[in-house]
């Protein structure tokens, strides 16, 4: 019987993710061989080493600009900086990455300015970059709704002729809207390079994991979708870099999309203003910080002669810099509560004017007479 | 009398639910140990048990859906809604079904469920954070929708909302959580479908909801120093409409404007507009008048002071009533309340002047369901 679909072979059932995490470097830095994935070679180690130094660098200072009033919020990456940085140093330049709010270090690792990666999060504007520019969309707070995205955006880039993959970052949360479902399912349906990549940080908020699925790991959603699903130490950056890098190559030749869940853990609370005492146990973070990513990519280095402390403090200094910068640009700016006038203190102008400018391509009549009417009021007319 | 702010009369009014009938049930994202981002549900994981109070898969369009099964068998679900923005994927099935279950089903099956949705801005969220998504819920018949605008409203309402035999979209207005009022709770105030004059005045009547009423008292404050006497009335129940009370009042002041957060533009200031003209057009000395959100997406933190209607704002808007035409001798005299006949297709006539309430009514709450 002739088949009604356009497959010419129903795909080969990909096989199932491993319970037990693809790890490149375990948690006191030696080496763990995978044959499968390949570790990135020294350079590219030191690369994402670098980049996770000068990440958690910024993380912390965002966390500070945060409690000082100066960011209206800050959801910290503190302790997900291999996930963010070995998924982003995987993409290439002209792939699009397709962030959460949780991801401002993923929007540095990308050369993002770190004073616009966090307009949003300085309450300025909803997004401060050009996401054209960047190949990066704008950071999405409702959950796993950017997913799909991902999946039209890569079918566009083929129609164009284009080589363009995509990475979708979301948490373990987000796997459980219904949004996530439905661009998983586009994704294998249309066979669009996108990777999922799951930052399973163990919390939704206050939420366990465990409370969102009921499969033996994130990974394994893939297979219902007939796509591919890794399961990964996401505190070895190695590993998320090498297992990343795996998915888009296969994902750019055609072989299809996949998910890849990630084992990390944040650190911080969900946000500045969030009460982790209320639903975790100190314990479970002490464990986590013991098997932190930049630690054990550290501890590889220098026992293999490649890192030495004069070249560790270069890395730090660097980050000190990018720190001390955003510090500095950021002084000047009024706290997102504060009242209208101590807003003409500096910082970067915020115009009213600004409201009504891209809301659609022009004006119409009725937004332009209430800009004026803004404008009369703020003059006092 | 104790001080308490709406997030604690709330939470209260849950606990009392919970205690009440053992086919409540508190569930949503974040609900459990952390009680909630806003602390409504302080506390009912631990009293209730998981059994009764428990946080879900974070999926909105499966809370609500789930809601409707259990309500469909004896349940009555109260499902929390973290954010105004975030109950967007529940629209499906708020419309779809919650709304219209009873209706398809010729009365046969009913939904008594509760959707909580904190909303509104004021609270220097970033984007997602502050939408006021009244209009779209208060469109869809079926739905009943109701926001409490004070401690004592929010303990009221939120009870009778969980006994209510209709489904209830409850809004929260989250600037208001942290409003303290002295209060003895449990309290039972007005009915939740009716509008409540919040502070009487004969010059021009101020209509507010949720957020917005306590600026209106402000702004009422503000206007009598300018010598303008205004009436506030509290709407309460956005759908269905308390016709009787708007009209009673605006019949007697002659004047009225609308308050929201929510964009002007297709807002549901414009139902309450339309109506109050249909219903008060010879009783009217101006065109009724909005004052509303700008109509653009919610601003960003640092600009949402120019976006929120202010007492200023209001104020503005009560100075464009036409007053001069007072001064001019040759003026039609205005038409009296009690002399001039009601526009025919007016249903809320018949009940005009609010005989048929008792409005100081103030009792302990009756646990048990009517
Ligand atoms: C559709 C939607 N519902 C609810 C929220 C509120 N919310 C923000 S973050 C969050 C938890 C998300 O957890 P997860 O996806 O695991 O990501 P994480 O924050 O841990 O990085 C919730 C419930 C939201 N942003 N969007």
């Amino acid at each position: 019987m002739k088949r009604i679909d356009d497959r010419a072979e129903p795909a080969p059932a990909p096989t199932l993710p491993s319970t037990e995490p693809i790890r490149l470097v375990d948690r006191k830095g030696h080496r763990v061989v995978d044959s499968a994935y390949p570790t990135p070679d020294h350079g590219t180690l030191l690369t994402l080493l670098r980049s996770m130094v000068i990440g958690r660098r910024f993380d912390r200072q965002a966390g500070a600009l945060a409690r000082q009033g100066r960011l209206a919020v800050y959801p910290s990456s503190y302790g997900q900086e291999a996930c963010q940085i070995g998924g982003v140093l995987a993409l290439a330049e002209h792939d699009w990455l397709f962030p959460t709010y949780r991801d401002c270090v993923a929007l540095v690792t990308r050369g993002i300015d770190p004073v616009d990666t966090l307009t949003l999060m300085r309450g300025d504007w909803h997004n401060g970059y050009d996401p054209g520019r960047y190949r990066c969309a704008p950071q999405c707070t409702p959950l796993a709704t950017n997913a799909s995205h991902a999946v039209g955006l890569t079918y566009a880039a083929r129609r164009k002729g284009e080589d363009v993959a995509a990475l979708v970052l979301m948490g373990d949360g987000a796997t459980s809207e219904g949004d996530a479902h439905e661009a998983y399912n586009f994704a294998a349906v249309w066979n669009t390079p996108v990777v999922f990549l799951i930052q399973n940080n163990h919390w939704a908020i206050s939420v366990p994991v465990r409370k969102q699925s009921a499969a033996p790991t994130l990974a394994h959603k893939a297979i219902g979708y007939g796509m591919r699903g890794y399961h990964v130490d996401g505190n070895d950056a190695a590993a998320v870099y090498s297992v990343v890098s795996h998915a888009l190559g296969e994902a750019r030749a055609g072989g299809g999309p996949a998910i890849i869940e990630a084992q990390t853990y944040r650190l911080d609370p969900h946000t500045n203003s969030d009460a982790p005492q209320r639903y975790r146990d100190e314990s479970e973070v002490e464990y986590w910080k013991e098997r932190d990513p930049v630690a054990r990519l550290e501890a590889l280095l220098r026992a293999e002669g490649r890192l030495d402390d004069a070249e560790l403090d270069r890395v730090a200094a660097e980050a000190e810099r990018l720190a001390t910068d955003l510090r500095e640009r950021l002084s000047g700016e009024r706290s997102p509560r504060g009242t209208r006038d101590a807003g003409r203190r500096g910082g970067p102008a915020l115009s009213p004017d600004d409201l009504f400018t891209h809301v659609y391509a022009a004006a119409p009549p009725m937004l332009a007479q209430q800009r004026q009417a803004l404008l009369d009021e703020l003059r006092g007319v | 009398m104790t001080e308490t702010t709406m997030a604690q009369a709330l939470n209260r009014a849950l606990r009392d639910a919970l205690a009440a009938d053992p086919d409540v049930l508190v569930y949503g994202e974040d609900v459990g140990p952390l009680g909630g981002v806003f602390r409504v549900t302080d506390g009912l994981a631990a009293e209730f048990g998981a059994e009764r109070c428990f946080d879900s898969p974070l999926a909105e369009a499966g809370i609500v859906g789930t809601a409707v099964g259990m309500a469909m068998h004896g349940g009555r679900p109260v499902v929390e809604m973290q954010f105004d923005s975030f109950a967007y994927p529940a629209f499906e099935q708020l419309v779809s079904h919650v709304a219209k279950m009873r209706n398809r089903t010729q009365g046969a099956v009913e939904l008594p469920m509760v959707v909580r949705i904190p909303y509104g801005g004021g609270i220097g969220g970033v984007e997602h954070h502050s939408d006021s998504s009244e209009a779209y819920y208060a469109h869809t018949p079926g739905l009943r929708v109701v926001t409490p605008g004070n401690p004592a409203d929010g303990y009221s309402m939120l009870r009778e909302a969980i006994d209510c035999p209709d489904p209830v979209v409850f809004l929260e207005p989250k600037r208001r959580y942290w409003d303290r009022a002295d209060l003895e709770l449990p309290v039972r105030t007005e009915s939740m479908d009716r509008a409540v004059v919040r502070s009487s005045g004969t010059d021009v009547t101020l209509i507010a909801y949720g957020p917005m009423v306590a600026t209106a008292l402000e702004t009422a404050e503000a206007a009598r120093e300018e010598g303008i006497d205004v009436e506030v009335v509290d709407l309460r129940s956005l759908s269905p409409f308390d016709d009787a009370t708007v009209a009673e009042s605006v019949r007697r002041t002659g004047r009225a404007v609308v308050v929201h957060e929510a964009p002007m533009f297709g807002g549901y200031g414009a139902e309450v507009a339309a109506r109050v003209t249909e219903q008060c057009f010879h009783y009217l000395e101006a065109p009724v008048l909005r004052v509303g959100g700008l109509d653009i997406p919610y601003p960003p933190p640092k600009l949402e002071e120019y976006y929120l209607p202010s007492v200023d704002r209001i104020l503005d808007a009560m100075d464009r009533l036409q007053w001069e035409a007072d001064w001019f001798p040759e003026a039609p005299p205005r038409p009296r309340a009690d002399a001039v006949p009601l526009p025919c297709n007016d249903s809320a006539g018949a009940s005009a002047g609010g005989s048929d309430r008792s409005r100081s009514e103030v009792s302990a709450w009756a646990p048990s369901r009517p």
